[in-house]
């Protein structure tokens, strides 16, 4: 199936206004693993004709990662550029699938004059099945199957979304099997706070071998994410116990487009 | 002569208590201005079901329940110590007793249940410190005064509750012999719950002219705990009981993810970014700069203070912290407890020279390390498990801001990551202009 990505210059410049802009993130740009979740998510926007557009080359980090390694500065010039571009195209919705924009974007850019509806792709998701415009028949692909949900600090804890991912997996006919730890007590995959760009500090676990084990505790044979960071280290847990064979790391929207077989 | 002895340990206690408040107060008050009123019904609403109705405390529910003993026997408990005062003001004995009537014998014995509730959770609480050693309380930030603080309010409250039972069973045991100073009957009895047995027990071989002294010393034992307990709450942990009401009101009430946007810098980027803008223009209204973050307790927010002198230092927040669970030295209520200790001495300083005095010590530094700021990853988890609403995460990030904006000490990798940004609009060395191409790659 052929990708649709239109770009907000192309729609502008046939005079046309998408109704959600998919703010895509670095990682989904450009970390290999991160990329295939964006896929999974263009082929399910695509599959409910929802009318949408990426901003493509004009997109530019959200600064979630310069605020919280404590660069004010970098972080308040990316929101100022990208919050013109923004309002330039009139952008009133935004949806993506990483949690830091999402809450960057939802929470923070307000202030600087940034204001638009932010949902995370697993509330958009949700919205179309519930709206009926997504339909999993009798999708075969998961039943039964064990699927626990790690919860990215940025959606949950900050943003109080527990619901909107396990109910996507429960669509799946699949058992939701929850780790010791989970929604506002669910332990961070390691990355966040701009973890992810440098070495931990000294300790004696690497936190997402910690938080890989609470998964293989809880005997799920898919660790579902919600963030291209929590994949990354989930999927790096998982290699170090060994498990690559039993257990896999997929995103929400990709469960969801195999289901849909799209 | 006991009523003017009375009236002098009283005030004596009492306006001793006033002083610490106001260094308190005065402490609090050197932070940074920050918005927090407004939103009064949910404020309330925060207050009533986080601190009043200890909402969070039941995620642990053993601690909780034992905690919960406590907290109900001491707000009841005040309620005797209203007739200690009256006592003590007046000179008479269970003034309240024939007001009240059969309605006296029931709150006094209700208090002595709670009282022995609370005896029991006080015990169990020093076993969990002292013998069941939980790890969450013998970290190494608890070293030395922390745990001897700890066990110390424990001590007092043991004492506090014997006193309590020492008075009232004497006075069960002197009213049977017709000898109590109440105004009641002789030859009744009071009949409370608890004393109406323990009296007899304990107190039954005693003369009535010791069992006079006797009841004085839980009498007086009581009032003296009380007033010392009050006076030793400014210097401890335990302040929590007090704070933890106007912490709460004064939460922050937007979602735990969204972190300020400093004014400061917004100006500074404005500026950059506009292209009429005159670099050499003054604005009269500007006020003096301020150094970007925090490096002290002065640079924190009064909130952020009064988070320090909330803390009671359970440790919660550690115990969830993913940095502290894989060995990092990071521990959120190390965060708070420097932050208080500083400030303490900072103002103890101040008060001492003058407001201006600055002491050569900082928070970052001599206090703080930088390991300990760079292991957070800003998760929210300690934030989300304060009993009390206290927010380590912003002390943490605005330490951090200080020094990377004021002092360039960056983690080497972080530096790459920032000049990327800067330079193409991501976090890793990919062009802006490649940005797309996943949308036609296989």
């Amino acid at each position: 199936m052929n990708l649709h990505v239109p770009t907000m210059a192309e729609m502008k410049a046939k005079g046309e206004n998408p109704e959600i802009l998919f703010w895509v993130g670095c990682s989904g740009s450009f970390d290999d693993r991160a990329k295939k979740i964006t896929k999974a998510v263009v082929k399910i926007l695509n599959s409910c004709k929802v009318s949408f557009a990426v901003l493509g080359t004009e997109e530019s980090c959200s600064g979630d990662p310069a605020k919280r390694a404590g660069n004010e500065f970098t972080y308040q010039m990316q929101a100022m550029m990208n919050i013109e571009v923004l309002n330039g195209y009139e952008v009133k919705k935004i949806v993506t699938a990483c949690p830091h924009c999402f809450n960057t974007l939802k929470n923070e850019y307000p202030e600087l004059g940034g204001n638009y509806e932010v949902v995370h792709h697993t509330q958009l998701i949700q919205d179309l099945i519930n709206t009926g415009k997504l339909i999993l028949e009798n999708s075969e692909s998961f039943k039964g199957k064990k699927i626990t949900f790690h919860d990215p600090c940025y959606l949950g804890r900050a943003n109080d979304v527990y619901e909107a991912p396990r109910q996507l997996i429960e669509k799946l006919d699949a058992e939701l099997v929850e780790m010791k730890r989970c929604k506002s007590k669910g332990l961070c995959c390691g990355a966040g706070g701009a973890q992810m760009f440098k070495e931990a500090e000294k300790g004696n676990k690497e936190i997402n071998i910690e938080r890989t084990e609470d998964a293989v505790e809880s005997a799920a044979e898919i660790i579902a994410t919600g963030c291209p960071f929590c994949n990354t280290m989930m999927t790096d847990g998982i290699k170090n116990a060994e498990k690559e064979g039993q257990i896999k790391v997929l995103d929400v929207a990709e469960l969801i487009a195999n289901a849909a077989e799209l | 002569m006991s009523i003017l002895f009375f009236v002098l340990i009283a005030l004596l206690g009492l306006g001793f208590f006033s002083l610490n408040i106001w260094k308190i107060r005065y402490n609090i008050n050197l932070g940074k201005p920050e918005e927090r009123s407004g939103d009064v019904g949910k404020r309330l609403k925060t207050m009533i079901l986080v601190a009043f109705g200890q909402q969070k405390m039941f995620s642990r529910p053993i601690p909780a329940l034992l905690h919960l003993c406590l907290y109900v026997a001491f707000v009841i408990t005040q309620v005797e110590l209203f007739e200690i005062f009256a006592d003590g003001l007046t000179g008479e004995h269970r003034m309240f007793l024939n007001g009240l009537g059969g309605f006296y014998t029931f709150a006094i014995s209700f208090i002595e249940i709670l009282s022995v509730a609370a005896f029991f959770a006080t015990v169990m609480f020093l076993a969990r410190r002292n013998l069941l050693k939980l790890p969450r309380l013998n970290m190494k930030e608890m070293i030395g005064w922390p745990t001897k603080d700890a066990n110390l309010i424990l001590i007092f409250e043991l004492i506090l509750l014997v006193c309590i039972f020492t008075m009232n069973g004497a006075d069960e045991v002197l009213l049977n012999r017709g000898a109590s100073h109440a105004a009641m009957e002789s030859g009744n009895s009071f009949g409370f719950s608890v004393s109406s047995f323990l009296g007899p027990l304990f107190f039954d071989g005693i003369s009535t002219g010791n069992l006079h002294i006797v009841e004085r010393i839980g009498w007086w034992g009581h009032l003296f705990m009380v007033l010392g307990f009050l006076n030793y709450l400014p210097y401890s942990k335990h302040f929590h009981i007090l704070l933890a009401f106007p912490n709460t009101y004064y939460s922050n009430l937007e979602k735990k993810g969204k972190f300020n946007n400093m004014a400061s810098v917004t100006k500074e980027v404005k500026l950059m970014m506009d292209p009429t803008a005159d670099p050499y223009a003054v604005d009269p209204n500007a006020a003096p700069p301020s150094r970007f973050g925090a490096k002290d307790v002065t640079d924190l927010s009064w909130k952020n203070l009064m988070d320090a002198y909330t803390c009671t230092e359970c440790g919660r927040c550690t115990s969830s912290c993913p940095a502290n669970i894989t060995g990092k030295l990071l521990s959120p209520r190390k965060i708070m407890m420097d932050t208080r200790d500083r400030l303490v001495e900072l103002g103890e300083s101040k008060r001492k020279n003058g407001i201006d005095h600055e002491d050569g010590k900082s928070l970052l530094g001599d206090y703080i390390t930088e390991e300990e700021l760079w292991a957070c990853t800003s998760c929210n988890a300690c934030v989300d498990e304060c009993p009390v609403n206290i927010d380590p995460l912003t002390i943490i990030i605005d330490l951090r801001r200080f020094l990377v904006m004021e002092e360039s000490k960056i983690p080497n990798e972080l530096t790459g990551m920032l000049t990327n940004i800067e330079n193409n609009g991501a976090p890793w060395q990919f062009s802006q202009n490649d940005r797309l191409n996943w949308a036609n790659e296989e």
